[in-house]
């Protein structure tokens, strides 16, 4: 029984096709699902793709969380579903609550498209469950808004929960704490910057990114049968 | 009223007899746009047709929106370059977004999925403040549209010289991939059917942008022609891509079609002169973007972001309800009729029942001139009517022809004989080399594909920074290579010599990623076609990049012409830029790239001569821009190519680089930043040191071979008719050639790598 995903598809988004291939690639059963429906249609775990979702307008994410496909989302999530959000995705979770802090304009004040390290600092996410800790992931990144920022109280938190599941070797954008990745209290809602469906063959330059994504269809193989 | 709008008296002349009457004013303004230099190619058409244009794996050539070419398993591939240059000299940002707009809209009228873009792009020296302004704005402008649409850019060029310092070259290639049965040819046949306006509302952005900035030079104050450059919304544009793709898919539509220079009067007549048909179109469906625009604004807008589709009546409904999904924009504007006649009316169809509704005004709309009451009888008061394809059939002129009067003394000055005293045995070039690296032209360009999304759909594998880009093509074993090449100064020595060597460079590339090449598009680059002198370097081009296509097997599919680069007189060299994309039918992991392999052996194929003319050394550095452009042999372009092609298809090297702008300094130097390693190489003894280091002869190609095969390897060169000479091994932390050059790798990296960011000093360093 093959993991099933929803990913999700604004209008603007466009890396939907990507993370499809890649998730097929590694067995799993993903399927689009367009940001006016109401229904995740079963789906055992969700992904919210890169890209720029209703163009970025008035603020990177702002407008996406207000789609009605984002009730169903924060709905799986509360019952401790799956959730990843890559890129675009991140921003539009944190915009939605289902992550704390935000992403601000990278600190370079430039789109930044760059494959770099990033090391697996906590394994407690469903994102990064099969990953060996300290691992050092070689994955792209692709973005201007991937500066995280949080208030000093969050970042206690989140350090004091060992939520910071990735951090950047050599921080690119500023991110405060060389924070690349966080996850949520239950480890279950993921956002981080880079693109780890872009390191899913060694022929595009790293292969790195299968285990994290790979940990994704093991986690939401495990809810379905669970359920 | 003519002459404003850019017409000669001749031409009026041509219009009023064609209709029998004086034209209405929204007829001038059409003929006008579409009788521009820009759309109608008046200049250059008795030229184009020597381009060779066919081959067995031709399916659309030269005249359609895009070039497009079989490369089996069932897939074609769509292929098209423009130039948005004039935009881009007064509003970078938005003139670069627009052009990558317009190019994409291109690809995806034929049925394509975009998925690759190359900017070739060309400033004056990055010393003036002005041109730094422009290179950020444009690159900015490309980063901003490409990434937000979802098109990655993959690749492209860029280059500083002195002559582009008022009017920069940005140009840019698209490429898209499509099953082969989605092949559409935008035609409007079959009357009855109806053209919808997809997209965008029409504003008052780019009115004459054809005629106004794209077919006349600048003067003083170019900055008052602002207003005729548009603004681009990616977001509206990845919408269309996803709404005309899925109306394809679908089949809802028969064709679609972009409106881009001269907007609705180009689009409209056009599909129906190819359907053998006539169109009227309803200004009144036009969704407007501002109060009070008239009839001839509401055709010739250049506003970006919108297409028309002609689909059956029968399917109407479900378009709309296809475009409501993308949140996009639907109006009938047209209707296909069998009167030959493209005819404009206001009202007409509401009043005679035409399927839809007209759009709510402007809802700020206080001007009267929205609120006309509807005409008694609109059919019998049309704002325009004229043969559908006369708009298309422009003028054609045979312009005078002459070599520029300085020719003969420019190709007398040999930099060489200057040069030669200089640089006699044992001179060190160490420093030369360090300044070659830190020529703009020459040096790193990660600062500007580093803001390119150059990795979307997972295609992508050799990226910007090499050769040619290679595409691998999911679910098959094959891949796509890309490149794109232009020298102006080349051309400007010889221009027939010149087009031929833009070409072998670019197949020279391609073959570097083992591919064979399949197409080639053009974008000509040239100053005022009314000069003499740029219609003689135009034809020559012609005849340059044509003898090179021939002799290689690589058909022309498709190009553009931009004339008028110039400022204050002066015309640009003349600047054909090609992009040359080829087939590799056997993608086994990441092709050997531009790079050595320690204690591998660096080969030089082909043959080194003192051919420093138009070189970066000769020109850029020593300030010497005369003689003559390195030999251009077909013959051996060929041979070389086939070999180097085989030699990385069969992964018998481990390293590959095109030895272009710098020489086989310059080469060897790129090779050892690509992996770390220095070497040690001795130059061949039949040329002059310094010369041989940094002639830019055609036709080589170092390659890093294993020294256990290398004797067979050579053996393998000679019979394959390839000049191959063995020159030394990859080690160590140095660049040495023998008594010539020894410096440290990385302090030549650090120079090769900081050039550009330095020069755009506090921008750069906040990265």
């Amino acid at each position: 029984m093959s993991a099933r995903v929803a990913v999700i598809v604004f209008p603007g988004t466009n890396c939907e096709l990507d993370v499809m291939h890649v998730l097929e690639q590694l067995g799993g059963a993903p399927e689009l699902v367009f940001h006016t429906e109401t229904s995740l249609g079963g789906a055992d775990a969700v992904v919210v793709p890169g890209g720029f979702a209703h163009g970025d307008y008035l603020r990177t994410g702002a407008l996406a969380r207000f789609s009605p496909v984002m009730a169903a989302v924060g709905e799986h999530a509360a019952g401790g579903g799956p959730v990843v959000g890559i890129c675009n995705g991140f921003q539009v979770l944190t915009e939605a609550g289902l992550l704390p802090g935000a992403l601000q304009k990278n600190a370079g004040l430039k789109f930044l498209c760059a494959t770099v390290e990033c090391r697996v600092d906590s394994t407690r996410s469903v994102l990064t469950a099969g990953a060996a800790p300290g691992a050092v992931l070689r994955l792209p990144i692709n973005h201007f808004e991937g500066n995280y920022i949080c208030d000093a109280a969050t970042l206690d938190q989140l350090r004091a929960d060992d939520r910071i599941v990735l951090r950047y070797v050599d921080n690119p954008n500023g991110a405060l704490d060389d924070i690349a990745g966080i996850c949520s209290e239950q480890g279950n809602v993921v956002g981080l910057m880079p693109h780890p469906e872009r390191a899913s063959d060694a022929v595009l330059g790293s292969a790195d990114g299968v285990v994290l994504l790979q940990s994704l269809l093991d986690a939401a193989t495990a809810r379905s049968a669970a359920a | 009223m003519h002459r404003q709008l850019g017409l000669t008296d001749g031409e009026l002349g041509d219009i009023e007899e064609l209709l029998g009457r004086e034209p209405t004013e929204l007829e001038l303004a059409m003929y006008a746009v579409m009788w521009s230099e820009h759309c109608s190619y008046k200049s250059s058409s008795v030229h184009l047709r020597r381009f060779p244009t066919e081959a067995p794996w031709v399916l659309v050539g030269p005249g359609e929106g895009a070039g497009v070419i079989d490369v089996g398993d069932g897939l074609a591939v769509a292929i098209r370059i423009e130039s948005h240059n004039h935009p881009s000299a007064v509003e970078p940002y938005q003139g670069a977004a627009t052009g990558v707009g317009g190019i994409i809209r291109d690809i995806f009228s034929m049925g394509a999925r975009p998925i690759a873009l190359m900017d070739p792009l060309r400033f004056g020296s990055l010393d003036d403040a002005r041109t730094r302004y422009l290179f950020e704005g444009v690159v900015s402008g490309i980063s901003g549209y490409g990434n937000a649409v979802g098109v990655p850019t993959v690749g492209g060029e860029v280059v500083f010289d002195d002559c582009y310092r008022e009017n920069p070259l940005v140009n840019v290639l698209c490429l898209g991939l499509l099953p082969i049965e989605r092949l559409v040819l935008a035609r409007a046949e079959g009357a009855g059917k109806l053209a919808v306006l997809l997209g965008s509302s029409t504003g008052r952005d780019g009115i004459g942008g054809a005629s106004v900035l794209a077919s006349a030079g600048f003067e003083e104050g170019s900055e008052a022609k602002r207003p005729s450059v548009q603004v681009g919304d990616p977001f509206e544009e990845k919408r269309l891509i996803e709404a005309c793709l899925a109306l394809l898919d679908a089949g809802l539509a028969t064709g679609v079609q972009d409106l881009g220079a001269a907007g609705l009067s180009c689009a409209a007549s056009e599909t129906a002169a190819k359907g053998g048909a006539g169109m009227d179109v309803d200004v009144a469906r036009v969704a407007r973007r501002e109060p009070g625009m008239n009839p001839v604004e509401l055709l010739t807008s250049e506003s970006q972001e919108r297409m028309l589709a002609i689909v059956e009546p029968k399917h109407l409904d479900e378009v709309l309800a296809l475009c409501e999904r993308w949140e996009i924009r639907a109006t009938v504007v047209g209707r296909v009729t069998d009167t030959g006649r493209f005819r404009v009316f206001d009202g007409l169809f509401d009043a005679v029942g035409v399927a839809g509704t007209n759009p709510p005004l402007p809802s700020h709309s206080l001007d009267s001139a929205d609120v006309k009451p509807s005409p008694s009888d609109p059919l019998a008061a049309p704002l325009a009517d004229l043969p559908c394809e006369s708009l298309g059939n422009g003028p054609m002129y045979t312009r005078p022809i002459s070599p520029p009067a300085d020719q003969a003394t420019l190709n007398a000055a040999d930099p060489w004989e200057s040069l030669a005293e200089n640089f006699g045995p044992g001179t060190d070039c160490s420093d030369d080399l360090l300044a070659l690296l830190a020529t703009p032209t020459i040096a790193d360009k990660s600062w500007v594909w580093r803001q390119y999304d150059h990795q979307l759909f997972l295609n992508t594998v050799v990226g910007p920074g090499g050769d040619a880009a290679v595409l691998r093509l999911k679910g098959t074993s094959k891949a796509l290579a890309l490149a794109t090449d232009g020298k102006g100064r080349f051309c400007r020595l010889d221009p027939r010599t010149g087009g031929r060597l833009v070409v072998l460079e670019a197949a020279r590339n391609v073959a570097c990623a083992g591919a064979e090449p399949r197409a080639l598009v053009n974008c000509l680059n040239f100053g005022n076609p009314e000069h003499p002198e740029v219609m003689w370097q135009f034809r020559e081009v012609v005849e340059g990049i044509s003898e090179a296509c021939e002799a290689l097997g690589i058909p022309v599919v498709g190009g553009n012409v931009s004339f008028y680069n110039e400022s204050r007189g002066a015309d640009i060299d003349p600047t054909p830029v090609v992009g040359v994309v080829g087939l590799i039918e056997r993608l086994d992991g990441v092709p050997p790239i531009l790079r050595t392999i320690e204690r591998e052996h660096l080969v030089v194929l082909g043959t080194t001569r003192a051919e420093l003319g138009g070189s970066e050394w000769a020109a850029v550095v020593h300030g010497l821009d005369g003689g003559m452009p390195p030999v251009a042999d077909l013959d051996d372009a060929r041979r070389l190519h086939s070999f180097v092609s085989e030699l990385v298809a069969g992964r018998s090297v481990g390293g590959v680089h095109d030895c272009a702008d710098g020489g086989l300094a310059v080469t060897l130097a790129e090779m050892a930043f690509g992996s770390g390693i220095g070497f040690t190489v001795t130059p061949e003894a039949d040329v002059a040191a310094a010369a041989w280091c940094f002639s830019e002869s055609a036709n080589r190609v170092v390659v890093s071979v294993d020294a256990r095969p290398l004797p067979h390897f050579l053996r393998r060169a000679e019979e394959a008719g390839v000049h191959a000479v063995d020159l030394g091994t990859a080690s160590g932390d140095r660049l040495i050639i023998d008594g010539v050059i020894d410096v440290g790798l990385a302090d030549a990296e650090c120079v090769w790598r900081e050039a550009i960011p330095n020069a755009l000093g506090a921008s750069a360093t906040a990265e």
